[in-house]
């Protein structure tokens, strides 16, 4: 089995993000950029599927150089090798751009599983899993809670508002992930080492047949028009109990009230 | 002029409270003639519930393949719809199942997507959708390219839902082949737990979210009886969802859930930057904390500095007997 766990680089959430106001794209060098916390849940899930049935892990990346970092690190969970896309013509690209980019690198690989975190921690549009599914023409079992893999096909759970609905397709596939499927490891020393010298292939958009004048900010189906800061938001009253319980209860339903909420 | 088609979201022939906002907007936005599509079990039933809210039209496919089978069915129903209709602008309402389907829609039609808007800009042909970002940090404005069709994901609660004084709206039935790739993903089983009159979180006016100062699963029944009385959802901050006290999938923030309610009441939780970016954007932030130096006070309107142990059981009869 061969399984590609494509992963995302992301601004710190904890992080002040800065937007370069001449194309309104996020300044991804500002702070220190991390591995997606989402694609964490699918590189547990890969390892387990590795460690029980036996299986190849491949990371694919699409990103700047500087991405290296966030693949080494997913590499350090001890996945085999890695695939990443660089092309200065990708900046700027929007989901349905990246997903044709991840699609197009995909094209030439063999691949029985595709597995990745449900959205990223930044942009969160969780659009980029069906996209991907729909580029490589394959069935994509999305939200998964819980994965088994039997007889060539691929089951989950796909969480609900209310619980699950359970959804099996054939292999190949796309899976995405929530955080309820697994509680992921952390890297070992070893692993971290290990990954250093894991190969990587890197790959440009020539390389993978994409023309540029397909993606990028110039090229991708949707446009940033403008950014501004929220304005911040102002603490309101702060009422202390007395502990008994009545006071604060008393406060905050006068509150309620003078606010129409109840 | 944008012409719209809203892709409803229904139980079985009860549309979503989202579905009757967006359609509300859709009208208020584009003067009148809005088109409705609903595929799935009650489809036809739910359509002639929203000329109600002003759908003029609706695009109707009953087939069984929408709830037999996961996504695809609903992305050739959605294609035919869009062809059927000629609307040039998509609205759907921004949820994660009804986002694969428009995604792959959008592929299949060389379209784009711009999710989780909460306002709507009408400049002629051109739509422009307003959302936050980064957990409600910045305000970005972004539209879909011109000469494509157009996709944009409308969060619950951005718009007000009101009635039209409109009648059933005029029927079209949908004429959809599959092919056998659209029946690859099969739905074998549903698993739904009744939580009785409570809304789904993601669509609740009102939400009461429980944290680590719950003490441990218990404290939920607390936060449930105060969401009931309310008439509110149920939500979880990430340390009570990873201790197992309360269900994933009510998980609020960076790695869970985006809510923006009118009163967002939240009990025992601190408020780290991976919460506050799944809730900030809510109207009211009602907090309950004995911290009182907790950051979740630097985005709350009003604050009880408290033991919610000794706060909540008051406050319910408090909310009780002034219901009578």
């Amino acid at each position: 089995m061969r399984i590609i766990c494509p992963v995302k680089r992301v601004p710190d959430t904890a992080a002040d993000k800065k937007i370069d106001p001449s194309d309104n794209t996020v300044d991804r060098d500002a702070s220190d950029p991390v591995l997606n916390a989402n694609d964490e849940w699918s590189i547990e899930e890969a390892m387990r599927i590795k460690e029980r049935d036996g299986a190849e892990v491949i990371v694919l990346c699409v990103g700047p150089d500087s991405a290296k970092t966030t693949i080494r690190k997913a590499l350090s969970y001890g996945l085999d090798g890695a695939i990443q896309v660089t092309d200065d013509a990708v900046a700027g690209s929007d989901a349905k751009a990246i997903a044709r980019i991840l699609a197009a690198a995909l094209a030439d690989e063999a691949y029985d599983l595709v597995i990745m975190g449900n959205q990223s921690s930044d942009a969160r549009t969780m659009l980029v899993p069906a996209m991907l599914a729909e580029y490589l023409g394959v069935p994509a079992l999305t939200y998964a809670k819980r994965l088994e893999l039997s007889d060539g096909h691929a089951t989950v759970d796909r969480e609900t508002p209310g619980g699950h609905q359970t959804v099996t397709a054939p292999l190949p596939a796309v899976v995405s992930v929530v955080e309820a499927i697994n509680e992921p490891r952390y890297p070992s020393f070893k692993g971290i080492m290990a990954a250093k010298k894991k190969p990587l292939e890197t790959k440009d958009l020539a390389g993978i047949g994409v023309e540029a004048g397909e993606v990028g900010l110039a090229n991708s189906s949707t446009q940033v028009l403008e950014i501004t800061p929220r304005p911040p938001k102002q603490a309101g009253d702060k009422v202390a109990d007395d502990g008994s319980g009545t006071v604060g209860a008393k406060a905050l339903a006068d509150f309620l009230a003078a606010q129409k909420l109840i | 002029m944008a012409s719209f088609l809203v892709l409803v979201d229904h139980d079985e022939g009860s549309p979503k409270k989202v579905s009757n906002q967006i359609v509300t907007a859709a009208r208020k936005k584009c003067g009148g003639d809005v088109a409705v599509v609903l595929m799935g079990k009650g489809a036809g039933a739910g359509a002639e519930r929203l000329g109600a809210y002003g759908a003029a039209r609706a695009y109707v496919w009953e087939g069984s393949e929408v709830d037999e089978y996961a996504t695809e069915p609903a992305v050739a129903g959605l294609v035919a719809a869009i062809e059927a209709s000629s609307a040039t602008t998509v609205l759907y309402p921004a949820d994660p199942f009804l986002t694969d389907v428009v995604a792959r829609t959008a592929v299949r039609t060389g379209g784009g997507v711009v999710t989780d808007v909460v306002d709507l800009d009408l400049d002629g042909d051109e739509v422009v959708g307003t959302k936050p970002i980064f957990g409600g940090a910045m305000i970005s404005r972004c539209k879909v390219r011109a000469g494509r069709p157009a996709f944009y994901g409308v969060a619950a609660n951005a718009f007000p839902a009101e009635e039209s004084g409109g009648s059933a709206p005029e029927i079209v039935t949908l004429e959809v082949s599959l092919d056998e790739t659209a029946t690859r993903a099969r739905v074998v089983d549903v698993v739904e737990q009744s939580s009785g009159d409570r809304p789904e979180m993601t669509e609740a006016g009102i939400i009461v979210a429980g944290g680590r100062g719950l003490g441990d699963a218990e404290g939920f029944r607390l936060v449930e009886e105060l969401a009931d009385v309310l008439g509110g959802a149920v939500g979880a901050s990430r340390a009570a969802t990873d201790a197992g006290w309360y269900p994933h999938q009510h998980q609020i923030g960076q790695t869970g859930k985006t809510v923006a309610p009118q009163l967002y009441l939240g009990v025992g939780i601190s408020g780290a930057i991976q919460h506050r970016a799944g809730m900030q954007t809510a109207q009211t932030i009602v907090v309950i904390n004995k911290d009182g130096e907790a950051p979740i006070f630097s985005i709350a309107d009003f604050g009880v500095v408290g033991d919610l142990h000794k706060v909540i059981p008051p406050l319910i009869e408090e909310l009780k007997a002034r219901q009578q």
